[in-house]
């Protein structure tokens, strides 16, 4: 039984694409087939965090509007290959985005994977809006910090309204997945702590993704975290929030990077 | 009860709502009229008294005809407080508003009030007297969960109870008391139909703004003692005052 899973959060830049990706691939490592959806049509960016740009022939838009057939349209990731890549289209706007488009879409998708992962945009808007529509559960990423947490409660109040499922009067799956994490900093009080953020949105948490040089690399490279260098402490983070999505129970820890004696005694990075 | 605070009186605003009849009229005008009037014949005191509105979406009228309709009504003792669905080039000056949106509800039946109809309905036996209505409950309206950010609960009927958190960015209007079971994080506006008696409850006061009856505060203006407390809220000679209740 096929999966959707959209990856959302109202706000731009806490992590969504990195995510996407990383959860995807860290699902298809364990042997499910995946398909990654983004679907920030205009601003697409997860063909470059794959490290499929320059591979994109017909994407999003043109299976929507039927110009396209899907197997046509799909990106085998050359790495791992149980992991599809379904691009944006980067010089259409949101609007061409029909909402029965993407319902059919979506149901080939279903046909064929076992997940099928959208990368939301940000905001509330159509794009956003049409990402979630036909989900069945969410990961919610948020950064410790309060106008991030607002925005994903706004979104968790969407998730539990305007999707498919909760038209219908279902359950809708919410997990949040906490990225960007620096335990000291939050120690210190320049960040809210993991407890804080569980107070005010109460899902339950799918991982914390610390802060972490590893992510932007892996970005560099055009592969996402859990493929690139899957020791760090992002991609271990990553793994086992994959694990949690597939049902197994992995206690939740705050993986960090092993520094060296040196590291680990004058290690700290100036804030 | 440890804590009272006083606040200072502010500009007061209340939501009111009047009932007006929306007047549609068609063409032709002269057919229209002629019906009208006869309606007026029939029950010349419908009209007193009454907030009318005209709507004249069908009739795509300029601003002559328009004014010429409008001064023919007030001729009939029709005063015209609005109108729907006129061109803005044929609003302006000396015209009532443009008015748009309002729920349908029910009006009354104009009632026959010739000579003749009086004295038909005299005559009618007169029915049973109309069951003595029980007494009931006060409207209220429960919400089991979380209310998050953005959403909006409006309830102007009576009481609302969230059984969960109001988050920042949430907002619950209710025409009676309002209680949080839960961190208040968001807006509450209580007794918004001119409630003064109206209540806040919550179980932890982090809201950003509260109100009873238009009087409001934010939360820079609150008592910093009582926030993250249980907490109620009521409204004594237009003062909001503020108690804990831990």
């Amino acid at each position: 039984m096929a999966k959707v899973l959209v990856v959302t959060s109202g706000k731009g830049g806490v992590g969504k694409t990195t995510s996407t990706a990383a959860l995807g691939a860290a699902l298809a490592l364990s042997g499910q087939t995946v398909c990654v959806v983004d679907f920030d049509v205009g601003l697409r960016n997860l063909d470059l965090v794959m490290g499929a740009e320059r591979r994109v022939v017909f994407d999003l838009i043109n299976v929507v509007q039927g110009d396209a057939k899907l197997s046509q349209a799909l990106i085998r990731d050359k790495r791992c290959e149980h992991l599809s890549l379904l691009a944006a289209s980067q010089t259409r706007d949101k609007d061409a985005l029909s909402s029965e488009g993407v319902a059919r879409v979506i149901e080939e998708l279903r046909e064929k994977f076992d997940w099928i992962i959208c990368d939301s945009p940000a905001g509330i808007e159509r794009g956003a809006t049409l990402a979630m529509r036909h989900a069945d559960m969410a990961v919610v990423v948020t950064n410790p910090e309060v106008s991030s947490v607002r925005d994903s409660d706004r979104i968790i109040g969407l998730l539990d309204s305007k999707t498919m499922r909760a038209e219908r009067g279902e359950r809708m799956d919410k997990f949040l997945l906490l990225t960007r994490y620096d335990p000291a900093r939050a120690e210190r009080g320049e960040m809210l702590k993991v407890d804080d953020v569980l107070e005010i949105l109460s899902i339950p948490l799918l991982g914390i993704v610390p802060e972490s040089q590893a992510v932007l690399s892996a970005s560099n490279l055009g592969s996402p975290v859990t493929i690139a260098n899957p020791d760090s402490a992002p991609a271990r983070a990553y793994l086992d929030a994959a694990l949690r999505l597939m049902g197994i129970d992995v206690p939740i820890t705050v993986p960090t990077d092993k520094r060296s004696l040196f590291g680990a005694l004058f290690g700290r990075r100036v804030a | 009860m440890a804590t009272v605070t006083k606040t200072r009186n502010s500009i007061r605003f209340r939501g009111r709502s009047f009932l007006a009849l929306v007047l549609a009229p068609e063409h032709p005008l002269q057919e229209w009229f002629v019906e009208f009037d006869d309606l007026l014949r029939r029950s010349p005191s419908f009209f007193i008294g009454r907030a009318v509105v005209l709507d004249v979406t069908m009739l795509n009228l300029d601003k002559a005809t328009l004014a010429d309709l409008i001064a023919k009504l007030y001729d009939r003792k029709v005063r015209v407080m609005g109108v729907e669905g006129a061109k803005a080039s044929a609003l302006g000056l000396g015209m009532p508003p443009a008015m748009s949106g309002g729920r349908v509800v029910d009006v009354p039946e104009p009632v026959d009030e010739t000579p003749e109809a009086v004295a038909a309905e005299a005559a009618k036996p007169k029915s049973a007297p109309p069951p003595q209505l029980v007494p009931s409950t006060a409207p209220s309206l429960v919400i089991d969960h979380t209310v998050r950010s953005g959403q909006s609960i409006v309830f102007p009927e009576g009481d609302v109870t969230v059984i969960g958190a109001v988050a920042s960015g949430a907002e619950i209007v209710a025409g009676g008391s309002v209680h949080v079971y839960g961190p208040l994080r968001g807006r509450v506006l209580a007794g918004t139909t001119g409630n003064p008696a109206a209540r806040i409850f919550c179980h932890k006061l982090e809201a950003e703004l509260l109100s009873i009856d238009g009087l409001y505060q934010t939360a820079d203006e609150m008592d910093a003692a009582l926030l993250g407390r249980p907490a109620q809220i009521w409204l004594k000679d237009d003062v909001l005052n503020f108690a804990a209740l831990d």
